[in-house]
């Protein structure tokens, strides 16, 4: 631990510690690391596709291109034709941006408030403590894509219901690691010392708390990211997206499962898309743990 | 509240267990709050058109006409019983439904973890010992693509690989038929048991090398070599059961996580289990079976955690001795 001896004599408008890592140094010493490389070219590939691919589309996502389930070529186009005969192409590059974001807001969304909880919680040390993280528990009874579940079989597949229950079941995940991370943070000198000179508690929370637990949230952050895109495309796999016929990754997989023996390319296509989106960002946020966790020993040396 | 501060084991299980029962009456709580705070079951089942008459009748069948409060207690006392209610769908009673699906779904979650949790163990305690070599840096990396694969993905790659594209060695799905039980079709379980092994050992594996990594550095497993204890004892006596402690936690949870996978796996491969069903009664809006199924997976989840606790102070020594 780097206290080694702070004891500031608290002058008027002192300045608060500069954060021990800034977000953008981390992020760019994680970036010497191959893995953290490759991780987010693999991401940036796979946004890249979802955001301009319907530009790029030769087709229409439910235009009638050749007969169903043509290999790939002539008429059937570059990846062929789906059960039912549209182009997998066109729908291949329509069908991420709605996964993607849905993924992003509701991970961000479930961020939010997982760190808001989980900063009060480390901060308050008292019964407010206990309870938080008690009530965390009994959402982390459901496995994440059961409570998706229960909430679409309520009010059908919409947009909103399955953003809030991601949301709410990354938050209290996150606010598990938050708690964990900022407990240490809380017991140092220059929290006490905020505290004396009369910081408000939000400040407290959020200028002397939060740049300290960036390192490991940024790791959960990606984390809950692979997550959440692996539920909403298992949900739309399942048949509850918000339009069963719309081009989906997730729903183009199941679509053309049946015919993977003789076109696989309908579901193979979005199937690689998925995977190199979801190991983009564990190896993203694999390299960032690696990096902070570096840094880390390298203060302990000092 | 004393008393139950000592009481050595015996007293550490019971606070474990009050606590359990806590959690699991708010998640009762919770199943029947989104069930009742998400609109009218009775229309949102019915749909639009529903007439009056036949509504007042569903809110009847469903107890919709007593009080919250009452609803909840005749919700909550049935499922003790073992009454679950009866299926919208299907007009029959949960548990009938639910049984024989239960049961193939449990030898599923049972192959896969009998197969995964030692495999993982084995894997991450041999990483650990070979650290930064080339076998930690192989598996670590697998380890970390499969932990970042859904599962669905998982799934219908191994199909691909094994019963359509490349080779066709295995059934594309795995169908049990109603008086069937899985064990009687073994080669219908290959696939989704490999899948739910692929999508839990990445953790597993992770977890146990972490644990294993900080345990050989520790100053016991020092003085044992010193003592010129051969270097099997030391690690099968003295590292493993130190270092197992914390992955009991995370097995717990990724079993608990396999009785919610299974959703998906399920549904891949045709399996009729619960997941199934839940995929069956989501798409039907069949309430009863999916407040049945919530309550079930959940009540394992907590069962699993309770038994990790009591199971990583029961083995790891260091733990045991401070009760």
């Amino acid at each position: 631990m780097s206290q080694s001896g702070i004891a500031p004599t608290l002058a008027e408008g002192v300045q608060t510690p500069t954060p021990p890592v800034r977000s953008s140094t981390l992020v760019t010493r994680a970036l010497r690391l191959w893995r953290t490389r490759i991780g987010a070219l693999f991401v940036l590939v796979v946004v890249v596709i979802a955001i301009l691919g319907p530009y790029l589309a030769p087709h229409t996502a439910s235009e009638f291109v050749a007969i169903p389930n043509s290999p790939p070529g002539g008429d059937a186009g570059f990846l062929g034709t789906d059960y039912l005969g549209q182009d997998v192409l066109s729908r291949f590059l329509y069908g991420g941006r709605g996964i993607l974001v849905m993924a992003a807001v509701s991970t961000a969304i479930g961020l939010v408030f997982g760190v808001a909880i989980g900063l009060v919680a480390a901060y308050a040390r008292n019964a407010l403590d206990d309870v938080l993280m008690r009530a965390m528990d009994v959402i982390m009874a459901f496995p994440q894509i059961m409570l998706a579940l229960v909430a679409v079989s309520l009010v059908g597949a919409q947009v909103w219901i399955i953003i809030a229950a991601i949301a709410v079941t990354t938050a209290p995940r996150v606010a598990r690691v938050a708690r964990g991370a900022a407990q240490p943070v809380v017991e140092r000198d220059f929290v006490q010392a905020t505290e004396s000179m009369g910081l408000s508690r939000v400040r407290i929370l959020t200028g002397e708390l939060l740049p300290n637990i960036l390192g490991p949230m940024m790791v959960e952050a990606s984390l809950r990211l692979t997550y959440s895109i692996g539920v909403i495309a298992a949900l739309a796999f399942l048949g509850l997206s918000p339009d069963p016929n719309g081009a989906n990754w997730g729903t183009m997989i199941q679509q053309n499962q049946i015919s993977l023996a003789t076109q696989p390319w309908g579901a193979l296509t979005p199937i690689i898309a998925i995977a190199l989106l979801t190991m983009g960002t564990g190896l993203f946020g694999d390299g960032i743990a690696r990096t902070a966790a570096g840094i880390d020993r390298e203060r302990g040396d000092e | 509240m004393r008393w139950l501060r000592q009481g050595g084991i015996a007293g550490f299980i019971i606070r474990r267990l009050m606590l359990g029962v806590l959690v699991l009456v708010l998640v009762s709580i919770l199943v029947f709050a989104a069930t009742q705070a998400l609109g009218d079951p009775a229309r949102a089942i019915l749909g639009r058109d529903a007439t009056p008459a036949s509504l007042a009748a569903l809110r009847a069948e469903l107890n919709l006409d007593q009080s919250v409060l009452g609803q909840y207690f005749s919700w909550a006392g049935g499922l003790l019983q073992g009454d679950l209610g009866n299926s919208l769908a299907a007009q029959q009673p949960v548990t009938e439904l639910l049984g024989s699906r239960l049961v193939n779904s449990s030898v599923l979650v049972l192959c896969a973890a009998v197969i995964s949790i030692p495999l993982s163990i084995a894997i991450g305690s041999w990483a650990a010992l070979r650290r930064e070599k080339a076998f930690d840096t192989v598996s670590s990396s697998v380890m970390l693509v499969l932990a970042a694969l859904p599962e669905f993905v998982v799934a219908v790659l191994l199909v691909m690989l094994f019963a359509t594209t490349v080779l066709q060695v295995l059934p594309a799905i795995s169908p049990v038929s109603p008086g069937q039980r899985p064990w009687q079709v073994p080669e219908v379980l290959v696939l989704p048991t490999a899948t739910l092994v692929l999508a839990v050992a990445p953790y597993v594996a992770r977890i146990m090398r972490a644990s294993m990594v900080e345990v050989l550095e520790s100053d016991y497993v020092e003085m044992a070599r010193l003592k010129g204890l051969p270097e099997r004892t030391v690690l099968i006596r003295h590292a493993l059961p130190n270092a197992i402690g914390p992955v009991f936690q995370v097995i717990a949870i990724n079993l608990a996580y396999l009785a919610g996978g299974v959703v998906v796996i399920e549904y891949v491969f045709n399996y009729s289990g619960i997941g199934s069903a839940l995929q069956d009664a989501v798409v039907n809006q069949d309430l009863p079976v999916v407040q049945a199924l919530a309550m079930l997976i959940a009540g394992v989840y907590v069962v699993l955690n309770l038994l990790a606790d009591v199971a990583t102070i029961l083995v790891t020594p260091r733990l045991r001795t401070r009760l």
